[in-house]
């Protein structure tokens, strides 16, 4: 039966194995186990960016493709659903519309970018999606009528979903099962069955294929694979999973916004969580999404702390300010592509094997 | 007795000189004559494209020949031209007493050391960058994208940290402000003295790569770096002059372009790195020639959307770069055999 689950995709580790049962058991009862407002925020962004990673390193990890437009697909579908939601009405027909229009543009801008890769090489690519992504965010700023500009909108979700609706009169273990609630859990389970379905993607023979043409390209066209082809579905894979997040984004935050769905920030982040968690392995997305988002919240707090405490000394206070926490990240970074490039679910495969 | 006067020597067949692409420039600049409507407003904007697009060759060349010589795309090209700017800045500081004053040869002396300045510093640190980030991964396209990119964040945090993330200003001298007005058109100045600081950079580019030995070497290198090799030459130390050229060019052009927006953010470097690349795109990676030829399309392209329909204005660019990679899919002038 887990066999079946995971598709044979087993963590082959036993501190792995620990790690994401802890992780899964923290996020599905993360309402029980860590109330407040805060923790479910922190807790629904790694939801949404799990799902986001992985669809990241199915394109980058499993078949070696360089894309920076991820965040624009990503911004696609969080401004699909919140759109709709926005110029409407808030109902439950409206999210599905509004998923599906952006999954089918989301599809149809991944075919047109994909099929651009047929004529030029791997390195023009990578530039060739930043340059699309940087126009696109400019044009979503750029139209302010419809999405708001710089400053997003906010829409308001269907009734069973708002603060105010109550499932249950008595409270459950201590907490208020509200509309938040139920979000919550339609997010956290969403964002696990499209966990389990990119986990299938790759197991599948189509996911080895990638890995294939990710390990020698030619060699793969020599064996009859029509590389083009494989890339090209990759990248529309990854960009509708990308959409799917954002749409999970949307129903949470009950915002859009360039800041939140489609800055060049959230792309550097998403680099840094696949490498950091470790390329061509799902399991990666998960660690190094929780890594990630847990560091982000409760490090630059920490960072606040030490800043102020150093305050005397010349250059530490501002080497530590909260706000230079991407320095950190951009060191660990560095150093985690020479010495971890496998990451970290890389390091504990290979203690395993090595020592267990 | 046998004939001895020689038969001519069979001559080299001249290459064939492709003409077409210079054309493109020609077409749009006289397309956009009536779009525009008033002769003065296009002489306005030609002039100002054809300085961003110096200014944007300056730093695009050295990127594009980094490419064609090592394979090495350095993400990270962006951070060069931040800092060649922030150290320009600093310099300028306590040369105020030299800007201030309306004499223009004050003030070129002023901008000259601060240019000076910034390339030193930034072909310095772009050794430091080549040594230490770079040379791990020569050969690894992925790893070089990624490292090299957290490269760029890693220096632009310092530079948050060093100089405070606020905006600062770069206002122009004032001998150089101001604008020279024939009839109803005003040129300013430090445009023109941009286009002339990039028409150098690209003379003397073709002078050191078409009539000096190192040149000679440079060429063969994009070519084929590992016959240079075979044939006895240290292909490393060619490495690190020209990644150093680069850096420094980078640097050059961050002066340049920090001047020509009178403001300055640690991101200015990652703000023009998207046209650059797209220079590099339409150019043809490795080619001075092509990447002069994209610097001048782009900012053509650039300026006249930015008048006449501002809110597309990087999209007709990225539309630009697609309908000449349909064309010619490795650039206007491909160089480098990658």
């Amino acid at each position: 039966m887990l066999r079946h689950i995971l598709s044979d995709d087993y963590p082959k580790s036993r501190i792995l194995a620990a790690v994401l049962l802890a992780i899964l058991i923290g996020l599905i009862f993360a309402p029980f186990l860590f109330p407040g407002a805060a923790a479910l925020n922190t807790a629904a962004k790694i939801c949404v960016f799990i799902v986001l990673v992985a669809s990241y390193d199915l394109l980058l990890g499993y078949t070696g493709i360089v894309s920076f437009a991820h965040t624009m697909f990503y911004g696609i579908g969080s401004y699909g659903v919140g759109l709709s939601l926005y110029f409407v009405a808030p109902s439950w027909a409206m999210i599905a519309f509004g998923l599906a229009v952006a999954l089918i543009l989301a599809a149809v801008l991944a075919v047109v970018i994909g099929l651009l890769s047929l004529r030029v090489k791997a390195i023009f690519f990578a530039m060739i999606t930043l340059a699309v992504a940087t126009a696109v965010g400019l044009l979503v700023t750029q139209f302010s009528e419809w999405t708001g500009g710089e400053d997003g909108k906010t829409y308001r979700v269907p009734e069973a979903l708002r603060p105010g609706f109550r499932l249950m009169e008595e409270p459950l273990f201590g907490v208020t099962v509200n509309g938040r609630i139920l979000t919550y859990y339609i997010v956290c389970l969403s964002a696990l069955a499209l966990f389990l379905l990119t986990l299938r993607i790759v197991n599948a023979p189509f996911g080895r294929v990638l890995q294939a043409i990710r390990e020698n390209d030619k060699r793969a066209e020599a064996l009859g694979y029509r590389v083009v082809l494989y890339r090209t579905s990759a990248n529309v894979l990854a960009a509708c999973l990308a959409a799917a997040a954002g749409a999970l984004n949307a129903l949470w935050l009950r915002y859009v916004g360039p800041d939140a769905s489609l800055s060049f920030a959230i792309m550097l982040d998403l680099l840094l969580m696949v490498v950091i968690g470790g390329m061509g392995t799902l399991y990666g997305a998960v660690i190094g999404a929780t890594l990630f988002i847990v560091a982000q919240n409760y490090l630059q707090r920490l960072m606040g702390l030490a800043s102020e405490a150093t305050a005397g000394i010349p250059l530490l206070p501002n080497l530590l300010h909260p706000d230079r926490w991407l320095l950190f990240l951009g060191v660990l970074f560095v150093l985690s592509v020479y010495f971890f490039p496998q990451g970290i679910v890389g390091r504990l495969r290979q203690r395993r094997r090595g020592g267990g | 007795m046998t004939d001895t006067t020689a038969a001519p020597e069979p001559t080299v067949p001249k290459p064939k000189v492709d003409a077409l692409p210079l054309l493109i420039p020609v077409v749009m600049a006289v397309a956009a004559l009536p779009l525009i409507g008033s002769t003065s407003t296009w002489i306005t904007l030609t002039v100002a494209a054809l300085a961003m697009g110096m200014m944007i060759f300056v730093i695009a060349s050295g990127l594009t020949l980094v490419f064609g010589l090592m394979d090495v795309l350095n993400f990270g090209h962006g951070a060069f031209i931040a800092i060649g700017a922030y150290v320009a800045w600093a310099v300028l500081v306590p040369l105020a007493g030299w800007t201030r004053v309306e004499d223009p040869l004050w003030n070129i002396a002023a901008l000259s050391i601060a240019v000076l300045a910034a390339m030193a510093v930034t072909g310095a640190l772009g050794l430091v960058f080549e040594r230490v980030i770079i040379q791990p991964v020569y050969g690894q396209h992925l790893k070089q994208i990624l490292i090299t990119m957290g490269g760029l964040i890693v220096a632009e945090q310092m530079l948050h940290v060093i100089f405070g993330g606020d905006q600062k200003a770069m206002p122009l001298p004032a001998g150089l402000r101001g604008a020279f007005v024939f009839g109803d058109v005003a040129l300013e100045r430090y445009r023109l003295i941009a286009v002339a600081v990039g028409l150098a950079v690209f003379v003397a580019m073709l002078l050191v790569l078409n009539r000096t030995k190192i040149g000679l070497l440079i060429r063969a290198g994009v070519e084929n770096t590992e016959m240079v090799e075979a044939l006895g030459y240290r292909v490393k130390r060619l490495f690190l002059g020209v990644f150093l050229a680069g850096s420094a060019l980078a640097g050059l052009g961050g002066v340049l372009w920090a001047l020509y927006r009178e403001t300055l953010t640690a991101t200015i470097g990652a703000d023009i790195m998207v046209l650059v690349f797209i220079v590099i795109i339409i150019g043809g990676l490795g080619s001075v020639g092509g990447c002069f030829l994209g610097a001048i399309l782009v900012a053509l392209m650039a300026n006249y959307t930015a008048f006449l329909a501002p809110k597309v204005a990087l999209a007709s660019n990225i539309l630009l770069m697609v309908l000449i990679l349909l064309w010619r899919p490795q650039g206007l002038y491909p160089v480098a055999k990658r």
